[in-house]
C-alpha cells in the first residue's frame, strides 16, 4: 500500500524553482530516504508532505489525504521531527511528552515511549539541559506519541557525534519494526546506505535517481575501486586500455583505478604478465558516496 | 480514511484536552521565569507599598483634587503590571518560540500554534489582572485607599487596557524577526508607555498640553478612565474610545504581519 504519493511536485520561491517536478511513492513499512546536497529541495518537499507548504503544482497524498487541504486529519496520521525545531527550553521531558500526548485523540503511552527511547532517566530534565542526542531522541518520541502511521525525520542526526548517531539509527530501525513507515531526510550517505530500503537522490529540485542503496551503487560507472602500489611504474596507455575502466589516478606512486569487476580481473592479469608485484592491493566496492557524486555530477 | 484503527486506550493522564494541556505547559513556563513573575505580579504592588510607608505620600493634596500621592498611584501601579506583562514579558517568549521553531513544530500536530499564542495572551492577561487585584487590595488594607467606587466602569477600563497592551505586545512580536529585536523595541516603547501611564508623574499633575497628548495614547486614556472610575464617575467615553481604537489598530496590524516561522 502506498502511504506517501508525490507527483510532479513544483514549488518556486521568488521565481526560482526549488522543487522542480519531483515524483516518488513510499510504500507502507518502508524506510524511504531523501538524499541530496543542501538546496536540492529536500526540506521543501518534506514540508509539502507535512502540509506546511502549499505546492505551486503537482499532487501530494499522505494516507490518501491532501496534507494541505486536510491538515487536521493529516496531523493525526503523520508524526514529524523538523529540522532546527526545538521545544520550550524550560519544559521537562515528561512535560513535553505529556503536552504532545494531549494533542492527539489516541496517543501512545508516553512513559513507555520514553523508556523505549532511553529517556526514562531524563524525564525530569529540562529540554535546554539535554544533550544533542537526548534532544533528538525526544524529537523521535514526540513524533511517535500520536501513534502515527508515517513519521517524517528531517536531518535527524545532523550535529550528533558518531556514537549518538548510531544509537539513533538503531531507534529508527526499531520504529519501523513497530510498523511505522519512515520518510528520512539526510545528507549522510552512510546513514542512507545503512537504514533505507529505497533512496531518492535529489539534485537541483529534481529526483536524479531512485533505487535501493545497492541498486544505486551498482548503477554508477565505477562500482569497484582498485588501488595498489606497483613495484615498478606501469605505462599509462596499458592502464588506459583496461576494460570497464572509469578513471585512473596516481598519487605518491600509488595507482587508483575505478571500474567494474571486469577491470579487477584484467588488472590482476596485467600485473602477472608484466611480473609486477602490487603492494597493499585493495579492492573495495564503491559506496553510496560515489554513486551520489556520480549522479549529481558534484565534485568531491 | 480514519486514523490508526488499533490504538491503546488512552489513560486518564493523557485524556486529550489540548487547550488545557497547552495552557498548563505555558503556565508552568511562566512561573519558571522569575523575572516575569516579579515584574508583572510583585513589582507594581511593592511600588505602592513603598510609597505607602512615606508619611507625606498619604497626605491629601489640593493639586490632585484631594487625592494623596498613594491614591493617585494605584491606577498607575495597576497599569504598570499590564505594561510589564504585555511589553516586557510576552514578546520575547513569542518571538523566541518562532525563532526556535516551537510554533512550527506545534503546527504539525492537531493543535494549531494559535493555541500557544492564545495561551500566552490569556495567561499574561490573567496575571496582570491578578496583579491589579493585589494592588487594589494592598492599597485598601495597608494605605487605606478606597476601592474603586464605579466598579463596572473600572473593570471595563481594566479589560480594555489589558487587551490593548497585549495587542501592542503581539504587534511587537509580529514585527520583530528576533528576540533581541523584540526586546529592543519593547524597551523603546516601555518608557513612553510608563510616562503615559503616569509612573513618573501622575497624569493629574501634568501640564494641560502634556496631559492632552497622553490622553490620546492608550495608557494615558486608561489612566484617566481609571481615575474617574475610582472617584465614582463613569469614565469618559472618549477615553474608552481611544483605548478601543488603539486596540483595533494594534491587533489588526499584528494579525496582518504575524509570521509563524
Amino acid at each position: 500500500m502506498t502511504l506517501i504519493d508525490v507527483r510532479d511536485l513544483r514549488k518556486s520561491y521568488g521565481g526560482r524553482p526549488v522543487v522542480d517536478g519531483v515524483s516518488f511513492a513510499v510504500e507502507e513499512g518502508e524506510i524511504f530516504g531523501v538524499l541530496g546536497p543542501n538546496g536540492a529541495g529536500k526540506t521543501t518537499t518534506v514540508e509539502s508532505v507535512l502540509g506546511l507548504r502549499v505546492p505551486d503544482s503537482g499532487t501530494v497524498r499522505v494516507c490518501g489525504l491532501d496534507p494541505f487541504a486536510d491538515r487536521a486529519r493529516t496531523t493525526l496520521v503523520v508524526g514529524a521531527q523538523l529540522q532546527e525545531s526545538e521545544m520550550q527550553g524550560k519544559l521537562t521531558v515528561a512535560e513535553s511528552l505529556r503536552l504532545f500526548a494531549a494533542c492527539y485523540p489516541r496517543p501512545a503511552d508516553w512513559r513507555a515511549l520514553a523508556a523505549r527511547l532511553g529517556l526514562e532517566e531524563k524525564l525530569d530534565t529540562r529540554y535546554a539541559r539535554l544533550s544533542g542526542g537526548q534532544k533528538q531522541r525526544l524529537a523521535i518520541a514526540l513524533a511517535l506519541v500520536g501513534n502515527p502511521r508515517v513519521v517524517v525525520l528531517d536531518e535527524l542526526t545532523t550535529g550528533l557525534d558518531p556514537v549518538a548517531r548510531r544509537e539513533v539509527w538503531a531507534l529508527i530501525e526499531d520504529v519501523r519494526a513497530g510498523g511505522v513507515t519512515v520518510l528520512l531526510v539526510t545528507h549522510f550517505m552512510e546513514e542512507a546506505q545503512r537504514l533505507c530500503d529505497r533512496v531518492a537522490i535529489f539534485d537541483r529540485g529534481r529526483v536524479a535517481a531512485l533505487d535501493t542503496p545497492s541498486g544505486l551503487v551498482a548503477r554508477t560507472a565505477s562500482s569497484t575501486v582498485i588501488s595498489f602500489t606497483p613495484s615498478r611504474p606501469l605505462e599509462e596507455d596499458v592502464l588506459a586500455a583496461l576494460p570497464g575502466l572509469a578513471s585512473v589516478a596516481h598519487h605518491d606512486g600509488r595507482v587508483t583505478l575505478a571500474g567494474t569487476d571486469e577491470t579487477v580481473n584484467a588488472v590482476i592479469g596485467l600485473l602477472a604478465r608484466n611480473r609486477v608485484s602490487a603492494h597493499q592491493l585493495r579492492v573495495t566496492d564503491a559506496t553510496l558516496d560515489d554513486a551520489f557524486l556520480d549522479l549529481t555530477g558534484a565534485d568531491a | 480514511m480514519s486514523a490508526a484503527t488499533a490504538s491503546p486506550v488512552p489513560t486518564a493522564a493523557t485524556t486529550p484536552r489540548p487547550g488545557r494541556a497547552v495552557m498548563r505547559a505555558e503556565l508552568l513556563l511562566f512561573f519558571r521565569e522569575p523575572g516575569s513573575v516579579f515584574w508583572v505580579m510583585a513589582f507594581p504592588t511593592l511600588l505602592l507599598l513603598v510609597l505607602g510607608f512615606i508619611p507625606s505620600m498619604t497626605e491629601p493634596m489640593d493639586e490632585m483634587g484631594g487625592l494623596s500621592t498613594v491614591e493617585a498611584y494605584v491606577p498607575v501601579a495597576v497599569l504598570l503590571s499590564m505594561i510589564m506583562a504585555g511589553l516586557m514579558a510576552m514578546p520575547p517568549v513569542i518571538t523566541g518560540y518562532r525563532e526556535r521553531g516551537v510554533l512550527r513544530r506545534m503546527s504539525t500536530t492537531p493543535v494549531r500554534p494559535a493555541a500557544v499564542l492564545g495561551a500566552q495572551v490569556g495567561l499574561h492577561a490573567v496575571a496582570s489582572l491578578i496583579s491589579a487585584g493585589l494592588t487594589l487590595a494592598v492599597g485598601r488594607v495597608l494605605s487605606d485607599v478606597a476601592l474603586p467606587r464605579q466598579v463596572v466602569g473600572y473593570l471595563l477600563t481594566l479589560l480594555l487596557a489589558v487587551v490593548c497592551v497585549l495587542a501592542l505586545g503581539a504587534l511587537i512580536s509580529a514585527l520583530s524577526p528576533t528576540t533581541k529585536i523584540a526586546q529592543a523595541v519593547s524597551i523603546s516603547v516601555f518608557f513612553p508607555a510608563m510616562l503615559a501611564a503616569g509612573v513618573y508623574m501622575p497624569i493629574q499633575q501634568m501640564p494641560d498640553l502634556m496631559a492632552g497628548i497622553m490622553e490620546a495614547l492608550p495608557f494615558g486614556a486608561a489612566a484617566q478612565a481609571l481615575n474617574q472610575a475610582a472617584a465614582g464617575d463613569w469614565p469618559d467615553w472618549a477615553h474608552l474610545a481611544v483605548l478601543a481604537l488603539w486596540t483595533l489598530l494594534l491587533s489588526g496590524t499584528a494579525a496582518r504581519w504575524f509570521r509563524w516561522e
